[in-house]
């Protein structure tokens, strides 16, 4: 088990958001985090990103706690955020946004080859490097964002809705594009969606937030199956 | 029955106040009457800071440059038009209250550093202002004589407890009419506005319109504050408005507490009270000229900055969150 | 002819001036979200420094180096040691908007007593290593002087080493992506304390230069930038506060309004030109002439 979880708590001013919340992401496996909205999903990223202060609780990844750390350091030890609001800087080209995460990076070959690789999984970024990244459409800065995050080679990235405000079309595209890297970079992904049919199609494990508490946890398949999820979440 | 409603509550506070400040002119000498003066003129600066800033949330930092306005309006008004010191008085609120209102148009709409930086350039240009202009006396300023205090009161009422008197008068009015009017439905909506402009905007209320409001009300109190300090110094010369006024006020107005006029004699006697202690300080330390004439000034800074840091929100919620630790 | 040419030249040399305060005032703008007035004490005293350094070397560059690594560090200690406690102090309610600035005002204060207790207050002057004379142009003497050359160039070579800066450095990047958006930084691994008491380096040694380049022509005293202070917040707002393009555009078109004003109409007129023009920017494009936004309202 890799990224541990117990018993959070992060308050959002006078709202506890996410109370007692614990469960487990297996090592390179995806884990799906649904609920509707409201139910503390970006609260719980945010928390374990380190841009939210988290009130009390444990959160472990590889051990090692990541309560109270600065975001940047854990971004520098390899637990990539890619938040909602598709968090792309738009006065910078995509070339300067894709650059960000290897600033810091003392491996500049790998760094290249890493954006390389990213470019080769999202192509349409290779043919705007130039411009800037206000100029792109919604899918277009999703994949900067996650292509972005992937450059850090990161060994937990934790995705924040990508789907939103995204074209059925295009929401598929990046589903496809995430469960590819997810096998073939072997990295834990933790992917918090509204869209719970699209997420727990593609994801190996489960977890259903309601109200920010865990109300399900469960493979993937079974959450699928489940009649009290699918009418809560699935529609039927 | 007599009922004690909050406004009579006020109104009988301030003629206490009035009464008490008379007892306490009688008995203190010519030197106190005269700092008394300045107490109650800084106490009034103070307060129409604490009204645009604390009540409605814009920052100046150019009250001095209102005082400035108020001052010069005053001193014409005794010496070119030959009015009665009294009626230059009014003349002076009135005229920084309309400069106060045309101001307000420009620049209230500004958000907190860019009318900072506006109304710094404000203090900083105006006074100079006065170099342009023969009428306004240019460097040497304008001086005149403000006369003696009427003969009904015998020979032995010193000028000084005149002016007392005058500055006494004029602040408790002022601060009256301003009290009553932030426990108003307008000091209400200015609290609203400052709090969250927003929210206030989607409630309906005309936010331009009222701070610009709050504007000519603050500059109004500022050029009567004005008025005053030009019959104290029996003159007005741009020297007597450097920049360190306007932050001098700001200072005292973040210790009193920006947030409530309460305190606003506190600021007033900080004011009045730091170059004496200054003075003090250095005849027991000793130092040089540049000492001396600095101290005030980094006295005024650090305080600024120990209120900022320890008392953002006044010494009275310093107290309250004191008694509540222990 | 000649009057025309002499406007141009004085509008250059106040221009780069207003130039590079401009530029300080822009750099802890993105980067911090206050405008900083302590930055008038944060130059004279770099100058103050430079000034003694000067005395003692008897070179005026070493001088300026000095004011420059005296600012930068100054700066940098005031954003690590004086900013960043205030902001964790004060982290709700209205006092947020104005603390941060009054503090700037708290510290100005200071600065300037402390000059005025090690210094004294009486004006000293600082020699320029060029000549102050008028150049001759055609039989006459201009007001344009080697040393206001100078000026010109050093300010010009600075703001092309700066924007080579941010445009070209990985730093510079880490700067840009920092003013634009601390979080998505963060979120990339960099590290946006450190980045910011860096902008905070970069305004304190843009001060320093400035003073240097400003005080040969005029006196050294405790007071001696707070108007530079203010020419310098009107041309960042003229630009737009979000660019340092526009706190360069912004200076320059500032530098040439008062210059021609002076000139033509009257000499008195510095402070009322600076202060119509920062009026009619605000009423007519408040986020500066040349920004994208339309408000203010941040």
């Amino acid at each position: 088990m890799s990224l541990v979880v117990e018993n959070l708590i992060i308050d959002h001013g006078a709202i506890r958001a996410i109370n007692a919340v614990s469960f487990n992401v297996p090592t390179g496996k995806l884990t799906a985090v649904i609920g509707a909205n409201g139910a503390g999903k970006t609260t719980l990223l945010r928390g374990l990103s380190g841009l939210k202060e988290i009130k009390s609780g444990k959160a472990t990844w590889n051990g090692e706690s990541i309560v109270g750390q600065k975001a940047e350091n854990l971004a520098r030890a390899g637990i990539m955020h890619v938040s909602d609001g598709k968090s792309v800087i738009a006065e910078l080209t995509v070339r300067e946004n894709l650059a960000l995460t290897g600033l810091w990076r003392k491996d500049k070959k790998d760094v290249a080859a890493a954006t390389e690789e990213v470019i080769s999984l999202f192509p349409i970024l290779g043919e705007r490097m130039s411009q800037s990244g206000g100029s792109l459409s919604g899918g277009e800065r999703q994949m900067l964002a996650i292509g972005r995050a992937l450059i850090a080679r990161p060994q937990l990235l934790l995705l924040d809705e990508p789907s939103l405000g995204l074209a059925p079309l295009i929401v598929d595209q990046i589903f496809t594009s995430i469960k590819k890297f997810v096998t073939t970079m072997n990295l834990t992904v933790v992917l918090v969606e509204q869209n719970a049919m699209g997420a727990l199609a593609i994801a190996d494990e489960g977890v259903v937030l309601n109200l920010g508490r865990v109300v399900g946890v469960d493979s993937a398949e079974n959450l699928l199956n489940d009649p009290a999820v699918r009418a809560a979440y699935l529609g039927y | 029955m007599f009922t004690l409603t909050p406004s009579k509550k006020r109104t009988l506070f301030f003629v206490a106040m009035g009464w008490a400040l008379l007892v306490v002119g009688d008995r203190i000498g010519e030197l106190r009457q005269y700092q008394g003066s300045f107490v109650a003129m800084y106490s009034l600066a103070i307060a129409s800071i604490i009204v645009l800033t604390g009540y409605s949330g814009q920052l100046s930092l150019g009250h001095g440059a209102l005082m400035a306005v108020g001052a010069y309006a005053g001193a014409l008004s005794i010496n070119n038009l030959h009015l009665h010191p009294a009626l230059a008085l009014v003349i002076a609120t009135f005229v920084a209250g309309l400069f106060g209102l045309l101001l307000g148009f420009g620049v209230a709409r500004l958000s907190g550093p860019y009318l900072a930086g506006t109304t710094l350039a404000l203090a900083v240009s105006l006074p100079t202002l006065a170099n342009q202009f023969p009428i306004l006396g240019g460097e040497q300023g304008v001086v005149f004589d403000v006369g003696l205090p009427p003969a009904r009161f015998g020979e032995n009422f010193s000028l000084y407890k005149w002016f007392f008197w005058i500055s006494c008068l004029a602040v408790l009015l002022m601060l009256w009419l301003i009290s009553n009017l932030v426990s108003s439905r307008y000091g209400r909506t200015f609290r609203a506005i400052r709090d969250n402009e927003t929210a206030a905007a989607l409630s309906g209320l005309n936010t331009g319109r009222l701070k610009v409001l709050a504007f000519a009300i603050s500059s109004g109190m500022a050029g009567l504050a004005g008025g005053l300090l030009v019959m104290l110094i029996s003159g007005v010369s741009p020297s007597a408005f450097p920049l360190s006024l306007s932050f001098s006020l700001l200072t005292g107005a973040v210790v009193t507490g920006v947030y409530s006029l309460k305190g606003v004699m506190l600021g007033g006697l900080v004011l009045v009270a730091i170059p004496e202690i200054a003075d003090s300080l250095v005849t027991r330390i000793g130092g040089s000229e540049g000492f001396t004439a600095t101290l005030p000034g980094f006295l005024v800074s650090a305080l600024l900055i120990l209120a900022v840091l320890f008392a953002p929100n006044g010494p009275g919620k310093l107290l309250h969150s004191f008694k509540k630790h222990h | 002819m000649i009057k025309f040419i002499t406007a141009i030249l004085t509008a250059l040399t106040t221009g780069a001036i207003y130039a590079l305060m401009s530029t300080a005032l822009v750099l802890v703008w993105r980067s911090t979200r206050i405008i900083n007035f302590a930055q008038a004490g944060q130059a004279v005293l770099s100058t103050y420094i430079g000034y003694e350094i000067t005395v003692r070397s008897e070179s005026f560059w070493v001088g300026v180096l000095g004011a420059m690594v005296f600012g930068a560090l100054l700066g940098a200690v005031i954003d690590r040691f004086f900013m960043r406690p205030i902001f964790k102090r004060i982290k709700s309610g209205p006092i947020l908007m104005i603390a941060p600035v009054v503090a700037t005002l708290g510290l100005l204060g200071i600065i300037q007593s402390v000059i005025g207790f090690k210094w004294g207050l009486t004006y000293q002057s600082l020699t320029a290593p060029v000549s102050t004379d008028g150049y001759t142009l055609f039989g006459r003497v201009i007001a344009f002087s080697p040393f206001n050359l100078l000026v010109v160039v050093f300010a010009t070579a600075s703001m092309l080493i700066l924007t080579l800066l941010f445009q070209k450095t990985n730093i510079g990047l880490a700067l840009r992506a920092s003013a634009h958006s601390p979080e998505i930084a963060r979120l990339s691994g960099i590290k946006v304390d450190l980045i910011r008491t860096l902008g905070w380096a970069l305004a304190g040694a843009a001060g320093g230069l400035a003073g240097m380049l400003y005080i040969p022509s005029s006196y050294l005293y405790p007071n001696a930038m707070d108007v530079l202070l203010v020419f310098g917040f009107v041309a960042a707002v003229i630009g737009g506060l979000e660019s340092l393009f526009g706190a360069v555009a912004g200076a320059m078109i500032l530098g040439f309004a008062i210059s021609f004003a002076t000139s033509y109409v009257s000499e008195k007129l510095v402070f009322p030109m600076a202060f119509i023009m920062l009026i009619v920017v605000l009423l007519i494009k408040p986020a500066g002439l040349f920004s994208g936004k339309k408000s203010r309202r941040d």
